[in-house]
């Protein structure tokens, strides 16, 4: 167990360190001066420019400065975003965890409803049902999000009108921002009509959630169900048949733990895919998160934003994943036989 | 156990549909939610002349000492009740109103009424290089500066608490408008005094205090602003106690967000767009001509666009008609000179240029300039009334000066950016236009072409003849409408010969909201006004 953790801690040590290299060299191959690239300041003066190069270590060549870039990155010194002038780290704070919401919430519907799903085609193995569900989820694993998306804002907030097309909740209501997680956020929040506030920020969520989640739902299905085919066709399987248990016992009893363990990893790395697509859902819902930010970004060609917002959101999924990884060694057996990493 | 699972997702999905329409229509009607275009760059109108600060600040804020009727244009008081001009228009007397209040916020508390002392603080920032204030926040104020008005104004004087005299050096009809106008808002002397003590001067023009009907609330850059509903308004107070500006920056999505109803009013909505909102029940459209110009400006700081004749011959290379068919869609109609229809200086019988490509090469090769010469268009990358879509334009005009043989590069960057870079002068032509702040027709040919807009920005054609400078200012020595024609007339004759900028169109001013918001009323210039604006249920 330690080696695999050495090995996973050092995989992990070692990526966050390229990207930190790539983001590094980022400044320099973007348009522009590279002081401004990595401090966001539009030089002014003489003055400025000098202590500013002084904090990078600029002059010293690039290796001191790569390390003077990493002590200021994990100190959270991101430099300032060219537009507003606002710290990136302390904007990709406030923004992040809009996504991390709206992703979280669509991995929980994908879960919910592509794992019974998934269940009910492979124990239906060349029925009707599997078929039926199987065909289902070929359409939504081959639409585009983005295009599922607008296809979802057309019906549902244009046609119908009864849904919401942008934001986390109606502006009408003032929520002060505590961890980030809107209703997290809302609950903990002192305003006397909690209740209707909850329901519109429900409603604002559900048209992102149903798009960002239909994609993943459709691959947990056929996941799970491949899984719940293979392991039904096992022969221990075909043993507790033999001893007399009914379908639903051998299910429950043998079939369910060991169709669903084997597919945990896969699983919980549709969580990055989650992630990425959720950047582009966020820019057609106007979700103020990580995703609409860095479009903003890179559309104002704000670097230091961009190089900022590119080094967290690859670093968040690095993390994630590995975390991922360790979590599933652990209540996995089998997976202990994998000394390296899988990606 | 599948079934179950999709039951109690419809079910949930159904009651939480169901239940919302039910007890929150009320809470929603005591907010106003307007859908904005961009995000201001100041809350001080002073400082800046674009149309998104006036929107989000001018009235909503603030109020100026007289004002504008909407339907009329004429000047009518505001905080200024009443007033007086001598005979020799040099001296002009103000008695302001009295038990105006301040805003009281999270970060100021007034301890008094407006009075003669802010009417003083207010006109001497932007006046006096040597007020404490001048130089905060940048230290430009480009509409009184475009105007020359610091070399007008000689002395502003306190007679007592609430009365307070202006002289001028010299008469200028237009004094009384251009005090009415968007830009000359009175800020509170006593909150500026706290923010000085406290070093923190800016705050100034970021946390706004004023008299208006809204007082702000929070703003996040291109995301929303938010103002709470001023209890002790003057004029008695608003009808929404929340007003917020829903910043999008996109059209359609302006449109659509009309269409759910997560707008009740919506910023420019594009002339695609207007045959939508016209079919919908639910939604109001509403047009109305407005006081603007967009054109098409020579940098003539840089050859060879100095030279009148390479101006004339590429105002030539284009057919405008069909300009305005592609982009304006009948929302506009074609220029002939500066001023639109609406103005009373408008001259029916003016000479112009006519769309000829023959004649304009003929006149490139005389001024020496090349077969593929290159140049760059800049088109503004928002969309404004007198410009729905610049970038349409300047391809438009690229295909037109191709005939010619020459080159056309299109650029265009982020709107604030885009006004900077501008006003170094980095252009070689632009794509973009004028609002008129008040009636006069003075506002269209100061700040547009006056020596003294150059350094204030809004000369976009960098162009400065001591002629046209002399013929404008001869016009406002005089009161009479006819005196003031005949010099304009002399005026156009000569933006003809010179041709410093293409007027292009007129346009439409259009206005859209949903079915039950009442009291919206369209100027024909300056910002919009929420201070009236009423939202019913459904």
């Amino acid at each position: 167990m330690l080696v695999y953790l050495g090995r996973r801690l050092n995989l992990l040590f070692f990526t966050l360190l390229i990207l930190c290299i790539a983001s590094y060299t980022l400044a320099f191959l973007f348009p522009g001066d590279p002081l401004t690239n990595l401090s966001g300041n539009p030089i002014s003066s003489e003055d400025q420019a000098q202590q500013l190069r002084m904090m990078y270590a600029l002059d010293d060549g690039y290796i001191a400065g790569f390390w003077q870039y990493l002590k200021l990155t994990l100190s959270g010194e991101w430099g300032l975003s060219l537009t507003s002038q606002n710290p990136i780290f302390a904007d990709i704070c406030q923004f992040l965890p809009a996504s991390l919401e709206l992703s979280l919430y669509a991995m929980a519907v994908s879960l919910l409803v592509g794992i019974p799903l998934g269940i009910a085609a492979g124990l239906n193995h060349r029925r009707y049902t599997d078929m039926s569900i199987l065909s289902v989820s070929l359409v939504g694993f081959s639409m585009p999000v983005f295009w599922l998306a607008l296809l979802l804002i057309l019906i549902f907030s244009l046609q119908w009108g009864g849904l919401p097309m942008s934001g986390r909740v109606s502006l009408i209501y003032e929520i002060p921002q505590y961890s980030g997680f809107m209703l997290v956020d809302i609950l903990q929040a002192d305003i006397d009509n909690k209740k209707q506030v909850l329901m519109d920020a429900l409603h604002h969520l559900i048209l992102p959630t149903l798009s960002l989640s239909i994609v993943t739902c459709s691959l947990v299905v056929r996941l799970t169900r491949r899984s719940v085919i293979n392991v039904m066709a096992s022969d221990y399987i075909k043993a507790a048949y033999a001893k007399g248990l009914s379908r639903t016992q051998v299910f429950w009893h043998h079939g369910m733990k060991n169709a669903l363990l084997p597919i945990m990893p896969q699983l919980a790395m549709q969580f990055t895919v989650l992630l990425t697509n959720a950047m582009i859902v966020e820019v057609i819902f106007s979700w103020p998160g990580i995703g609409e930010w860095m479009m903003q970004a890179i559309y104002q060609r704000d670097f230091p934003a961009i190089r900022g917002g590119m080094l967290a959101v690859s670093a968040l999924v690095v993390i994630v994943t590995i975390c991922v990884d360790l979590l599933i060694r652990t209540i996995y057996p089998l997976s202990k036989k994998q000394l390296h990493a899988q990606v | 156990m599948k079934n179950r699972t999709c039951l109690g997702l419809m079910l949930s999905c159904m009651v939480s549909v169901g239940c919302q329409d039910l007890d929150d229509a009320e809470v929603k009607q005591k907010g106003l939610i307007y859908c904005s275009e961009g995000s201001p760059v100041t809350f001080n109108p002073q400082l800046d002349i674009s149309g998104t600060t006036a929107d989000a600040a001018a009235h909503q804020l603030y109020n100026g000492l007289l004002d504008f009727d909407p339907e009329t244009s004429k000047v009518i008081p505001a905080l200024a009740d009443s007033w007086l001009v001598s005979e020799d228009g040099l001296t002009y007397t103000f008695q302001l109103r009295k038990d105006v209040q301040f805003h009281q916020t999270g970060y100021f508390t007034p301890s008094r009424a407006f009075n003669a002392d802010d009417v003083l603080f207010s006109i001497n920032r932007w006046r006096l290089a040597s007020h404490p204030y001048h130089k905060v926040s940048g230290g430009v104020y480009p509409y009184f500066e475009s105007l020359g008005l610091q070399d007008i104004v000689a002395e502003v004087n306190r007679l007592n608490g609430y009365r307070v005299e202006i002289k001028l050096h010299r008469p200028d009809s237009s004094f009384l408008a251009t005090l009415a106008t968007d830009f000359a808002v009175m800020l509170s002397a006593e909150y500026a005094e706290q923010l000085m003590l406290a070093g923190t001067p800016e705050l100034l023009d970021s946390q706004p205090i004023g008299t208006g009907p809204f007082k702000f609330q929070q703003f996040r850059k291109n995301n929303y602003i938010r103002y709470h509903r001023h209890a002790d308004y003057w004029e008695g107070q608003a009808y929404q106690e929340q007003l917020i500006f829903d910043i999008t920056p996109t059209s359609s999505m302006r449109l659509a967000k009309l269409i759910t109803g997560e707008c009740d009013v919506i910023a420019f909505p594009a002339q695609t767009e207007l045959r939508i909102v016209d079919q919908r029940q639910d939604l109001v459209l509403e047009e109305k001509p407005g006081l603007n110009v967009g054109f098409w400006a020579f940098n003539t700081a840089r050859p060879p666009f100095d030279d009148p004749k390479v101006r004339r011959a590429l105002a030539m290379a284009v057919d405008r008609q069909a300009l305005l068919d592609a982009v304006y869609s009948d929302s506009a109609v074609a220029s002939k000179g500066l001023l639109p229809p609406t103005s009373w200086a408008y001259d029916e019988n003016q000479r112009d240029v006519h769309y000829n490509p023959a004649l304009a090469r003929q006149l490139l090769d005389e001024a020496g300039v090349k077969r593929g010469f290159r140049m760059n268009i800049w088109a503004m990358p928002v969309q404004r009334a007198y410009n729905p879509n610049a970038t349409k334009m300047a391809e438009l005009i690229q295909s037109y000066l191709d005939k010619v043989d020459i080159r056309v590069d299109i650029v265009s960057y982020e709107w604030a950016t885009f006004r900077r870079l501008l006003k170094q002068g980095m252009h070689d032509s632009v794509l973009i236009g004028w609002s008129a702040d008040n009636g006069d027709p003075d506002n269209f040919y100061r700040p547009l072409l006056s020596c003294a807009a150059i350094a204030s920005g809004t000369n976009r054609a960098n162009w400065c003849l001591p002629k046209y400078d002399e013929l404008i200012n001869d016009a406002l020595r005089y009161t009479d409408e006819d005196s003031r024609m005949h010099y304009y007339h002399q005026v156009n004759e000569l933006l003809v010969e010179q041709m410093p900028l293409l007027p292009i169109a007129h346009a439409y001013r259009f206005q859209a909201y949903r079915e039950g918001i009442t009291g919206m009323q369209i100027n024909p210039f300056g910002g919009i006004r929420f201070g009236q604006v009423r939202k019913e249920g459904r």
